[in-house]
């Protein structure tokens, strides 16, 4: 089953809004600023110049729409994501998948109310700073997560990026994974034996291909 | 394909499609017996499998619910989910890796050779390695296991390289390619193995057996076997003399139906099989059908398991190819000297980035866990695979608290690890980090037990009806036309993947119902 590149690839003209898993790429101010005069909840940012993922967008601007919570709770769980799973160079398009699943999730009032009161708590521990990336070294995220580690919001959370964070092409890309391979005609002349850093087994242990 | 009547008492009932239930429906055609074969899962195909492992999950796996107990570390990581199974047509070898060993001889005596082991419930397998030998020959022909019948070994791929120079380089003196159900060339209208990487998610090439495309049509083509997909059994029924009468299952659309028969072979995979006799109870089998015992749904087993994955400096790719590329089984003997009774393997295994994200620390965060997904693509991988010890506590029971859809109590399966499998668990890691750091990691991470796939014993033969609930052909002692088809079966555990000595049962069993149905002694 092919998967979409989670980047929406479309014309800029044509982009409306959010389907799906994509990320629609934001081709222009202009789009964008009529999702905030929508009155909804964005998650956006720019993708880093010739990484893996931004070589698999058509374009470097991402954003991700929200339902169901606000932009400080969405901006909160995005600092939680990249504080349970610290991946310094992946981007921030790929934890915001995991926030946007979060908050499909909160369709449910109660998964809403346990947000609401996780969010509290993070920030009760941050003196009211969770959200402010500036204020907060990594390893006092890390002592206020431990500390609040048994807590439904954070299990929510960290349950949520388990399955989101590294189950996405851009994931993909970024760890070196190549995911689909029966259309390609698997590995057996794409690599499956390319490794020269150590010396071959003799073929009475590995014979070759029949 | 034939179609049989509710009402037609003379079929072969058999409780699910997979190495046992499928492989003994096939002999059973063959041998000119009509077989209904009722199936949970819905029927997939090589076209229809999905190269996506969360989608693959969702697709194949058993996830109707299930409680844990116990004190392994899977009732902790995944309390639902005892078992990594699957609820399709094929069953479970629709996922399995295709690793196909036959059992040592010493394993059929482990009571004899190990003695007495505290708190366990060793006991002497009904049959020998003899028995089963002409059985194996004939699964290993039928499966087209590799470095048997002529065929050649499959290649290596980048993880088996890396397991083989570790391994030369720890002393070990025998690491190959392994004895594999999966098409190194051509054979039996089945194509080679692609390296697609993709053996858990079932075959998209068909070159790894699975009954779902060999056995099922070969028993389909004779017109003498039935298969009803979607079809969720809920009790068998015994008659005024105390034989299996009908199966009483849900069916696709949701009715309850009753097929009579003759014969009623249960194969539902060792958590399904006890569940399915215990929830047979009756005024005449109060605690169970075939369990006059006790020993229903006792003794599970789930083999001493654990990973060990290698961090290196260069890239391995080890999602690459074959899962079970390689093996070493140097320590598969019996050798009490290490500390514990019984042996295990090491056999290399991959896992996509999903999986791998959810399974090398189930629960962990923080830098320790991202270190390991970061260097993703420079990991290499082996998976323990031991005899654990058969306990009469680690059972299988119905939680009366919890109902599935059709509102039946479900299996809760309860496991404590035995001192020996704890002790045989740590040699094994030590061994596999040794291996990985004679091949040069810089970092070695020892993964808990996965869900089990290999679900052995709860129904187990024996010689004798007081230990046992099924005699050396599966039959059980209490109900004469009620036999056990399929790893619930297994006496003790042994060190191998269980596959191929299902399905050598299950071929063995054929005999004995064919002859017995002939003899009009069943």
């Amino acid at each position: 089953m092919p998967k979409a590149i989670p980047i929406a690839i479309v014309a800029a003209e044509t982009l409306t809004g959010s389907t799906g898993d994509a990320i629609p790429a934001i081709p222009s101010a202009r789009v964008s600023r009529r999702h905030f005069l929508k009155g909804s909840v964005v998650l956006s940012g720019l993708l880093v110049a010739g990484t893996p993922i931004a070589l698999l967008a058509p374009s470097r601007a991402w954003a991700v729409e929200l339902s169901h919570i606000d932009q400080n709770q969405a901006d909160a769980i995005m600092v939680l994501a990249r504080t349970l799973y610290p991946h310094k160079t992946l981007s921030d398009a790929v934890y915001a998948l995991a926030v946007k699943d979060v908050d499909a999730k909160a369709a449910d009032p109660k998964t809403i109310d346990v947000i609401k009161t996780g969010v509290a708590k993070l920030n009760d521990a941050a003196s009211g700073k969770w959200n402010d990336t500036a204020s907060l070294s990594d390893a006092q995220r890390t002592s206020i997560v431990e500390a609040n580690q048994t807590d439904p919001f954070v299990q929510l959370v960290r349950g949520q990026c388990v399955t989101s964070l590294y189950n996405n092409d851009m994931a993909f890309a970024h760890f070196g994974y190549e995911g689909e391979a029966f259309s390609k005609g698997g590995y057996v002349y794409r690599g499956f034996n390319d490794l020269t850093w150590l010396p071959n087994p003799p073929a009475d242990a590995s014979p070759p291909v029949a | 394909m034939a179609k049989f009547d509710y009402n037609d008492d003379s079929v072969v009932v058999i409780v699910g499609s997979g190495a046992g239930g499928g492989t003994l429906a096939n002999e059973l055609c063959q041998k000119g017996v009509k077989v209904v074969v009722l199936e949970a899962g819905k029927r997939q195909s090589s076209a229809t499998f999905i190269n996506d492992e969360w989608k693959s999950f969702g697709q194949l796996a058993w996830t109707d619910k299930r409680t844990t107990s116990g004190n392994w570390r899977v009732a902790k990581d995944f309390p639902e989910l005892p078992a990594w199974v699957c609820k399709t047509v094929g069953g479970t070898t629709t996922h399995w890796a295709g690793a196909s060993l036959r059992f040592h001889d010493h394993e059929f005596k482990a009571r004899t050779i190990y003695g007495s082991v505290d708190q366990a419930n060793l006991l002497d397998w009904p049959i020998t390695l003899a028995d089963l030998e002409p059985y194996y020959a004939r699964a290993e022909n039928k499966m087209g296991v590799t470095h048997t019948n002529g065929i050649p070994g499959l290649p290596g791929n980048n993880n088996f390289k890396i397991m083989y120079d570790g391994a030369t380089k720890v002393g070990y003196k025998s690491c190959n390619t392994g004895h594999m159900a999966i098409n190194s060339r051509p054979r039996a209208g089945r194509g080679r193995c692609m390296q697609l990487g993709f053996c858990f998610q079932g075959c998209k090439s068909g070159a790894k057996w699975s009954t779902l495309y060999t056995e099922i049509p070969a028993g389909e083509a004779t017109g003498r076997l039935e298969l009803r997909p979607e079809s969720h059994v809920m009790r068998i029924e015994t008659n005024a003399a105390g034989k299996a009468s009908s199966v009483v299952y849900m069916d696709a659309d949701g009715k309850q139906q009753r097929q009579r028969a003759r014969v009623v072979c249960v194969a539902g995979n060792s958590i399904e099989t006890p569940r399915l006799l215990l929830l047979s109870e009756s005024s005449k089998h109060p605690d169970g059908l075939a369990n006059s015992s006790g020993q229903v749904g006792r003794n599970y087993m789930r083999h001493t398991t654990g990973s060990v994955f290698g961090v290196f400096k260069e890239p391995v790719h080890f999602y690459r190819g074959t899962v079970m590329a390689g093996i070493v089984t140097d320590e598969a003997g019996f050798n009490p000297k290490r500390g514990f009774a019984g042996g295990y393997e090491l056999e290399t295994i991959s896992l996509g980035l999903p999986f791998a994200a959810a399974f090398f620390d189930p629960g962990a965060w923080g830098s320790d866990f991202t270190y390991y997904m970061d260097n993703y693509a420079n990991t290499a991988g082996m998976w323990i695979v031991g005899e654990d010890m058969p306990h009469e506590s680690n059972r299988v029971t119905l939680n009366h608290d919890v109902k599935d859809q059709v509102g039946l109590p479900v299996a809760n399966v309860h496991y404590d690890d035995h001192p020996n499998d704890i002790a045989m668990r740590d040699h094994a890691y030590k061994q596999g980090e040794a291996i990985y750091a004679a091949a040069g990691a810089t970092k070695t991470l020892r993964t808990p037990p996965y869900p089990s796939t290999h679900n052995l014993g709860t129904c187990r033969m024996s010689a004798k009806g007081s230990d046992g609930v099924c005699n050396k052909h599966g039959q059980t002692f209490d109900v004469p036309n009620l036999f056990i088809s399929d790893g619930s079966q297994f006496t003790t555990s042994a060190a191998e993947n269980p596959t191929l000595t299902i399905v050598s049962l299950a071929i063995r069993q054929s005999d004995y119902i064919a002859n017995q149905m002939k003899r009009r002694s069943i």
